[in-house]
């Protein structure tokens, strides 16, 4: 299987990547060799296998339903590329 | 368009349409922090003050699942009569937006906490049921706000994280009235439990409306289209009517019906297109490596099951069977759990000798006109069930007339009033005494000879205006009852 | 006493208690020579200053109770720490001060260590040579112009130049053991669940486990006695019961049966590999061993399982670093501009590789095919060790199928670097612990290591075989100060 530029254009537009046309090219080339390596896995059956969904042999824990957090506005704001006192900020958006 | 039968039909030229409505509802857990997150899930909050560092999708944040919004899901699973299961799954939904922190969405995609369950509607022709597909747990987003800066848009995460239940249902609904109904049966089940606290302005309740039409009696569905996101009952119906008649026009003009998520426009009050096609959405949904499987013991859910209160539709049957109520009342009664209980109490304040017909009457006639002018919910009713038990009984043993009633509620709803003591305060009790009233009666018959000769030569109309002179004369306090019998007596 | 960098943990910690060096010394001793190893590039950010004041203050109240008492560690940046620069090896956290700190780090702090710096490492720990990371790659102590290993390589370079007594790197398919065996350094990767990854910035969550690197097992237990814990702020952490992993320690591990797996002699694998492997299993019956032959059927599909599991959980992981509510933002005409300027400029080549990798696993019409395909694979991968520790003890491996490369030497050939790590990534998959111990050394005098991969909870076994073969290995590292001019 190959995967040719069109596709490698859709998947770095569902990454928010944006690419070059050269860049795709290399792109293109880096993961064909990387997916030709992954085919292996076809030598497998595997219909009958259930998937491993997590390697922790626990289950989920629970938590109790207690406000914990406080008010820290200042501090989820400071790391902040762009904002004003009370808000993150990104560029106009229209629906 | 044609309502005929409550049948919610589209007519062009020859052909009829029906629309096949599903809803996907986003319900507000009602809990005191996030699903995954230990902030403040309050409204109206000063913007990103209810932000932790989880919710804010910090570097090496990880969530830790929320245990009574677990049981909150179930709850209402169990509400829904539906199946629980006992194993379930966190998933990944990826997107980009602004107010997606995380870029990503934790939701529940293949293996939901809820299975398939029901709701019944009572239709004006009777009742029907709706199915529900599944219920899952997953977070809220933040807000974006586009209005307050020209050049940017702001974000605020305070609900970022907060857990909401997805309620599917089948494409079972056929009009926008089934769709107002099937949402306040929902909404009611919920309140009753306890679990949404159903707030549509505090978008609590939002849902996504699935809309396609087809040739009546046609078996298979048409290409639907999504309405996202719309946040009022009002606004739910409208919309359908617009896109359902839009899908219709394009039908009959020989277009194809894009499937595709649309927008409600709220001002112009139509649908439109919301995101371009190219952008089409792959969300590349996978198990979120950062939790396990939700695993719930048959323990956990028959102790929740103990927990669940008489829901609307046990209710109703209660009602009807207990108070002799008609299907009609009891609807209306249980629709609410507030004014369930609201009557209820009433109905027990009011003793031994209780008329439920009168308390049903003033509650859903006096008292709902009340609140309705005041806007009020009946949990902030003005008067409380106790001496609205004590008005409706003055009125029982004749203390007072229903039109005098009437008068003392209005004085009730000052600082909800004992009414014997407004009755009292005011001399509004009734006159019974029957010699005081014969001697009212005999000095208007004799100011109105005329009209009593009259009468007596057959013009029974004037029977009425004499009542109406000796109720005026009491101040409208005496006895009707027994003014008609002496008037009878004397005339 | 040698001179002071040149002791191990255990030493400093014994001369601190008996108080004969100060907490003060030890840190102005690490911070002299690191100033002098600037040419290594393995420190991001340096925390002299602010570890000279608190060596000071730890000097003045001393608690010597502590399992780390005023000793001064130097740890890999991908650990968040409060008010300290933490960048992940990335130009898109290049501004990024976390307000918190990572429960592994706190752990250390707690029992009285000293932050001396934040570690270069491959950018969101993507590499397996330290050559990816945006603050260039980092140089081996071992020969000029050679890889220390990665992603954990400013680690691993930092540890065996002796610019931190210990450290500690983030393991997701051998980012610990391999730089360790790179460098003739000891590296654990813990069972998952045994050290919290809270705090810790995310690479593939269902891998990654943070572990200790040290000089020698002894070390390398000590300090995973303070690090691994139960955390609730991680749904992950597993509440097991945690031996006292130093003070257990045991040479004695006559009657063990360790397993050989036969698919690990992979083809093309040097001779020397080779030897060294059997030299291994000589040690280890001399220890008193009982050697084993077993299989792992499906170890040749365990790389390509992971370049599909750790690719597509990082490409979600790492959707949140988008310039909006911290680190590196560019400027856009939109939304949608914004992100994918951000981004591509923000991330570099490995990193924006591997997120398109993980997003055409995940995306529909190839989920099935690949990372569902994966997932089940990985399954049969966990089993095959369920089978084998039904025979054996612990297994023993190389750790990586060649010594360290050159700079540049295989940075175009994405294939043949991800190769590097075929004898690590199944013990990732299966979420069991591994350690490598130095071993020996190849033709050109560069170190080789020993792997030995145990069962879930049994990170005491493994050190101890570690710590058994260790004393019959006597591993000599031959670094000399070729740097300091
Ligand atoms: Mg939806
Ligand atoms: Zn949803």
């Amino acid at each position: 299987m190959t995967i040719d530029l069109k596709t490698i254009k859709h998947i770095a537009r569902l990454s928010r990547i944006s690419v070059t046309d050269e860049k795709a090219k290399k792109l293109a080339v880096d993961l064909n060799s990387i997916f030709d390596f992954i085919e292996k896995l076809n030598e497998l059956k595997t219909d009958k296998i259930q998937p491993l969904t997590s390697i922790a042999e626990t289950t989920l824990k629970l938590r109790n339903d207690e406000i914990k957090s406080k008010n820290i506005r200042e501090e989820i704001i400071k790391n902040s590329p762009e904002k004003n006192e009370d808000y993150f900020v990104v560029p106009k958006v229209i629906e | 368009m044609s309502k005929n039968n409550n049948e919610y039909l589209i007519n062009r030229k020859d052909n009829q349409y029906e629309v096949v409505i599903g809803l996907e509802v986003h319900a507000q857990v009602t809990s005191e922090s996030k699903l995954f997150s230990s902030s403040s899930t309050k409204f109206g909050a000063e913007p990103n003050t209810q932000v932790s560092l989880v919710d804010a999708a910090f570097p090496g944040m990880l969530p830790v699942i929320n245990e009574f919004c677990v049981k909150q899901a179930i709850k209402t699973g169990i509400g829904l009569k539906a199946k629980i299961n006992k194993r379930s799954v966190f998933d990944r939904k990826n997107y980009f937006y602004a107010d997606l922190p995380q870029g990503y969405q934790i939701s529940q995609f293949k293996d939901p906490i809820v299975g398939e369950g029901k709701v019944i509607l009572d239709l004006p022709n009777g009742q029907k049921e709706i199915g529900i597909e599944r219920l899952h747990l997953e977070q809220d987003a933040g807000k974006s706000i586009h209005d307050i800066d020209p050049q940017s848009t702001l974000v605020d995460l305070n609900r970022s994280g907060v857990a909401l239940m997805e309620i599917v249902s089948k494409p079972d609904l056929r009009s926008p009235e089934e769709v107002s109904i099937y949402i306040k049966k929902l909404r009611s089940i919920m309140r009753y439990l306890g679990t949404c606290d159903g707030n549509m302005q505090e978008g609590s309740l939002r849902a996504d409306v699935n809309v396609s039409v087809r040739l009546k009696g046609a078996k298979d569905f048409g290409t639907r289209c999504e309405i996202k996101n719309v946040n009022s009952i009002k606004f739910m119906q409208s919309a359908i009517d617009y896109e359902a008649n839009r899908q219709v026009d394009l039908i009959e003009d020989g277009k194809n019906i894009d499937q595709e998520t649309r927008l409600f426009d709220t001002k112009k009050n139509e649908t439109r297109s919301m995101r371009s096609k190219e952008d089409a959405h792959d969300y590349r949904y996978f198990p979120d490596p950062d939790l396990l499987p939700l695993e719930v013991s048959d323990d956990f859910i028959e102790k929740l099951r103990t927990d669940i209160p008489e829901l609307p539709d046990d209710k109703k049957k209660r009602f009807i069977e207990q108070f002799k109520l008609s299907p009609y009342e009891a609807t209306i009664l249980v629709s609410d759990i507030a004014t369930a209980n609201y009557f209820e109490e009433v109905v027990a304040k009011m003793g031994k000798n209780r008329d439920v017909k009168l308390a049903v009457n003033w509650i859903t006639g006096e008292l709902f006109a009340l609140l309705n002018s005041k806007n009020l919910e009946i949990s902030q009713s003005p008067i409380s069930a106790k001496n609205l038990s004590i008005l409706i009984n003055l009125i029982k043993n004749g203390t007072i007339s229903g039109k005098i009633a009437k008068t003392v509620f209005e004085h009730m709803v000052e600082g909800d009033k004992d009414p014997q003591k407004i009755v009292q305060e005011k001399g509004l009790k009734q006159q019974s005494d029957p010699k005081a009233l014969e001697i009212l009666i005999d000095k208007i018959i004799n100011d109105n000879r005329e009209k009593a000769i009259e009468y007596k030569n057959g013009k029974e109309k004037l029977f009425g205006f004499f009542v109406g002179q000796a109720m005026k004369a009491s101040g409208g306090k005496a006895n009707p009852q027994l003014i008609n019998e002496i008037l009878k007596k004397k005339l | 006493m040698s001179e002071i960098y040149k002791q191990t943990l255990s030493e400093l910690v014994n001369n601190i208690k008996n108080k004969k060096i100060s907490s003060e010394e030890i840190t102005k001793s690490y911070i002299a020579r690191s100033e002098k190893s600037k040419i290594l590039n393995t420190f991001v950010t340096s925390n002299f200053d602010e570890a000279l004041k608190q060596a000071k203050n730890f000097d003045k109240k001393p608690n010597f109770n502590l399992k780390l008492p005023g000793i001064p560690i130097a740890v890999k940046d991908l650990f968040c720490t409060k008010n300290v620069k933490t960048t992940a090896g990335s130009k898109i956290l290049n501004n990024f001060i976390p307000t918190y700190e990572s429960t592994v780090t706190q752990n250390m702090w707690n029992e009285g260590a000293i932050l001396l710096g934040k570690l270069n490492c491959d950018e969101f720990a993507m590499g397996s040579s330290n050559e990816t990371s945006y603050f260039g790659n980092v140089q081996s102590p071992v020969d000029e112009n050679l890889v220390p290993g990665g992603s954990s390589g400013g680690s691993a370079s930092a540890l065996a130049a002796k610019l931190t007594p210990v450290t500690i790197g983030t393991d997701t398919g051998g980012s610990i053991r391999q730089p360790a065996s790179f460098t003739g350094t000891v590296g654990l990767k813990p069972t998952y669940g045994s050290c919290s990854r809270y705090g810790i910035v995310a690479f593939a969550s269902s891998l990654d486990q943070a572990g200790p690197m040290s000089q020698n097992v002894k070390d390398c237990a000590l300090l995973h006695n303070v690090i691994s814990s139960y955390d609730e702020k991680d749904s992950t952490s597993i509440d097991f019961k945690r031996s006292n992993y130093s003070e257990q320690l045991s040479k004695n591990i006559k009657g063990k049966k360790i397993g050989i797996p036969k698919e690990y002699r992979v083809e093309g694998m040097p001779k020397e590999i080779e030897d060294l492997w059997q030299k291994g299993i000589n040690y280890a019956k001399d220890c008193g061993a009982e050697i084993v032959d077993i299989s792992l059927p499906h170890t040749t599909y365990a790389l390509p399982t992971y370049y599909i599991v750790a690719p597509a959980e990082a490409s979600s992981n790492l959707a949140r670093y988008d310039g909006v509510k911290y680190g590196f933002r560019s400027k856009g005409e939109n939304l949608i501009d914004m992100y994918e300027k951000t981004r591509s400029e923000g991330f570099g080549a490995e990193v924006q590789r591997r997120i398109m990798i993980g997003t055409y696993v995940l995306s529909s019409g190839y989920y099935d095919a690949y990372y569902l395909k994966a997932q089940k694979v990985r399954k049969l991968i966990k089993s095959d060790f369920d089978e084998a520790y039904k025979k054996v003890d612990a297994i023993l491996t190389p750790s990586t199928p060649s010594a360290a490369f050159k700079i540049g030497e295989k940075k175009d050939d994405p294939v043949s670097m991800y190769l590097n790590d075929i004898f690590t990534v199944p013990v990732n998959l299966a979420g069991l612990p591994g350690i490598s111990i130095p071993a020996g050394h190849d033709s050109k005098g560069y170190p080789l290591g020993l792997q030995i991969i145990g069962k879930a909870f049994d990170e005491q076994n493994i050190l101890d075989i570690a710590y058994a073969m260790e004393e019959k290995i006597n591993f000599k590292n031959k670094i000399t100060d070729w740097w300091i001019k």
